[in-house]
């Protein structure tokens, strides 16, 4: 039942998004520097855990993580909360619904809540990845490489692209996005400066907060990042010398045969 | 086995002869290593070892995946995000097989532009040509299938795209449709047979490599030259070549490390610049994606296949004469199958007696053409499909045709070769004139 509600309120959204792009909407993302671009980019812990504190007062009230561990949020090259403070965490979400109407505590083994139905907007899991293409394929190609993937980007749009417009369409409220494909979006604007007081004291601007929960939607999306990083170097640096002996092999060995002199 | 003169493998020790009687499998081995290579092979006949990695990195990797994936409408994406963030270095083993993919199509268009060029498809290498356009065809089946595996928007819509144009055959197509798709729409039944032929596909295609290799082992390997190895003697055969073990094995095995740099790059720092973002999204039957685009791979065929339109005079002279049979959506299915058919007919089309492409003054324009025509239409196939892309696309897909049916038959009467070497040891020497004897 639940899935049925969540399959119809997301196509209803991108039925929306649809009928509005087709309307000739021009979607400004703009770059913003992150800590975790470039070959050797990594997560800004404290920002993982200020991103995790706003999704957690802000985001997941209408939007759910449903592929992400939370115990996860202990593992290395993430927000990397001590044990003891995830456990803690799991046990003030939701409880777990039961076949047969019962709930249960939610532990740090289960994943995030769900979010469905009438108001809730989409999963939040994977959509840094979901929403990628700003950095290439399709805008500057390859400068992906050096700049990420662009998704985090689009969320930061997103976030600071209120214009303070809106309009009422068929009984639903719809608020000018620069940012969003077509220009309305039926999410109403999230954050406002101060809206969250950081644990850490770090300012809450509505910038700050955009970015540091974009940066912790880009670990949620892809939580392996650093250790993908890490092994591009080895496999990169052992293939190169691995590469450069069998040169070295192939050139004494043809050597004989083209006439050549080895030193 | 008939081919180039050489040495084969004698068993020495008493074990060695008790088996070969039996099973001459270390003869076999032997044999496949040793054969003689021609020695002026350049860095363009390194694609076929690079294929074969890629093969076996493919077949490793997905073997391992299998055990982790699930293939349930319900739970593929799921199963697939459980990979990445549960599986021990599961995130490693997707995107080295999704990567992977790409790899073998970058490795499989060079292997095929370089027999383009070099005349490979020629008489006496009709059957290994052949035989290497089956491949061709299993890999895109098995790459279809499996991008539908992660059950993602744009594998599910991919899927519907893709099926969709066995639909269009004329009477029988939405039946031939319901029976691949196993139901009147892409379902669970869909998401099960692919899952189970693309498993099963990489082993036919592992079989006919197989064969393929077989069969340029009995002809002797092409070289940039086109002129054939002597076999009147074993004395001439070893001046024109060299063994593949070790000449060969360690020059191809540089040149695959080299592109594996360039491969673990992207693996390690930008794995999905080469997947579609929507593809991020579980997959939704009531969601159209507002582009949907099939993998980079793909999209010189897609173009010739959306070239086609009702627009075209061609395509209304058609429908007219077939009564209608053959409206604009069939004619596009078959421009795209038969844009292949008429590259694994190039034997039989090319009418030149000159096998390489480096004594053929006009065709190597011709040539240098149809690979831009590749990108034209890999770049086209990505674009939306109103002006200029439909023309550009056209003129494209048209040009496609004509160099397989109209230049490469017309070439050979026309066109004035430059003299060859008259052997592979001369065109050595004049590259290295201190070549040993």
């Amino acid at each position: 039942m639940l899935r049925k509600i969540a399959i119809s309120a997301i196509s209803a959204l991108t039925l929306t998004t649809g009928a509005a792009f087709a309307a000739g909407g021009e979607s400004h993302v703009h770059d913003t520097a992150f800590s975790f671009e470039g070959p050797f980019g990594t997560f800004d812990r404290n920002q993982l855990q200020r991103g995790l504190q706003v999704f957690t007062e802000v985001c997941s009230a209408c939007h759910g993580m449903k592929f992400v561990p939370i115990r996860t949020l202990a593992d290395e090259g993430g927000p990397m909360l001590p044990a003891d403070q995830v456990r803690a965490y799991a046990a003030s979400l939701d409880e777990v619904e039961l076949p047969g109407g019962t709930t249960r505590p939610r532990e740090w083994t289960d994943k995030f809540p769900t979010r469905a139905g009438e108001g809730m907007g989409p999963d939040l899991s994977l959509m840094a990845k979901a929403r990628a293409g700003f950095h290439g394929p399709y805008g500057t190609g390859i400068s992906q490489l050096i700049n990420g993937i662009g998704g985090p980007e689009y969320i930061v749009s997103i976030l600071t692209g209120y214009t303070g417009e809106t309009k009422e369409e068929a009984g639903t409220t719809f608020y000018a996005n620069t940012a969003f494909p077509g220009g309305w979006i039926a999410m109403p604007p999230p954050l406002s400066d101060d809206q969250v007081t950081y644990a850490d004291g770090h300012p809450a601007s509505l910038h700050h907060m955009a970015e540091d929960v974009s940066a912790f939607l880009m670990w949620t999306a892809e939580p392996k990042m650093m250790a993908r990083k890490q092994m591009g170097f080895v496999a990169v640096l052992f293939l190169i010398g691995l590469a450069t002996l069998l040169y070295l092999t192939n050139k004494r060995l043809w050597a004989g045969v083209k006439g050549k002199k080895m030193a | 086995m008939a081919g180039i003169p050489h040495d084969h493998y004698e068993p020495k020790s008493g074990f060695e002869q008790w088996l070969h009687k039996r099973l001459p499998i270390v003869g076999l081995v032997y044999d496949t290593l040793m054969i003689p290579t021609p020695k002026n092979l350049n860095w363009m006949w390194i694609w076929g070892i690079v294929l074969v990695f890629c093969l076996a990195l493919q077949i490793v990797t997905g073997i391992v995946l299998v055990m982790h994936y699930t293939p349930h409408v319900d739970m593929a994406f799921a199963s697939v995000e459980h990979i990445m963030r549960d599986v021990n270095g599961g995130w490693a083993l997707r995107y080295l097989h999704a990567n992977g993919a790409s790899l073998f199509f970058v490795a499989v268009y060079l292997h095929i532009f370089r027999g383009l060029y070099y005349g490979s498809y020629k008489a006496p290498r009709e059957v290994t040509w052949i035989i290497g356009m089956l491949i061709y065809l299993a890999m895109m089946g098995t790459a279809f299938m499996g991008y539908v595996l992660p059950w993602g928007q744009m594998s599910f819509w991919g899927a519907t795209v893709i099926t969709g144009l066995f639909g269009a055959i004329p009477g029988v197509g939405p039946d031939i449709q319901a029976w691949l798709l196993g139901g009147p729409a892409v379902d669970n039944a869909t998401l099960n047979r692919f899952f189970s032929l693309h498993y099963l596909l990489p082993f036919v295609i592992a079989a006919l490599v197989a064969v393929h290799i077989w069969a340029f082992h009995s002809t002797g390997n092409n070289n940039p030259t086109g002129v054939e190895v002597r076999r009147t003697s074993k004395a001439e055969a070893e001046k024109d070549t060299l063994p593949f073990w070790p000449y060969f094995v360690i020059k191809d095995l540089f040149a695959l490390v080299v592109v594996l740099v360039v491969f673990f790059a992207i693996v390690g720092f930008m794995p999905n610049y080469l997947g579609h973002p929507d593809n991020y999204i579980e997959a939704n039957p009531l969601a159209t994606p507002a582009h949907i685009v099939p993998e980079w791979y793909f999209l010189p065929f897609y173009a010739i296949l959306r070239a086609f339109t009702a627009d075209v005079w061609a395509v209304q002279f058609v429908q007219f004469i077939t009564f209608g049979i053959v409206d604009a959506k069939f004619f596009g299915v078959l421009a795209m199958f038969g844009a292949i058919a008429v590259m694994a007919l190039a034997p039989w089309l090319d009418t030149s007696s000159v096998r390489s492409g480096k004594y053929r003054p006009m065709f190597k324009w011709w040539f240098w053409l149809l690979c831009v025509d590749f990108i034209v239409l890999m770049w086209v196939g990505a674009q939306s499909t109103d002006f200029p892309f439909d023309w550009i696309s056209l003129i494209a897909a048209t040009y496609w045709f004509a160099y397989f049916l109209v230049i490469l038959p017309l070439l050979g009467v026309i066109e004035k070769p430059l003299p060859q070497p008259s052997t592979i040891e001369e065109d050595f020497k004049a590259h290295y004139p201190h070549a040993a004897e």
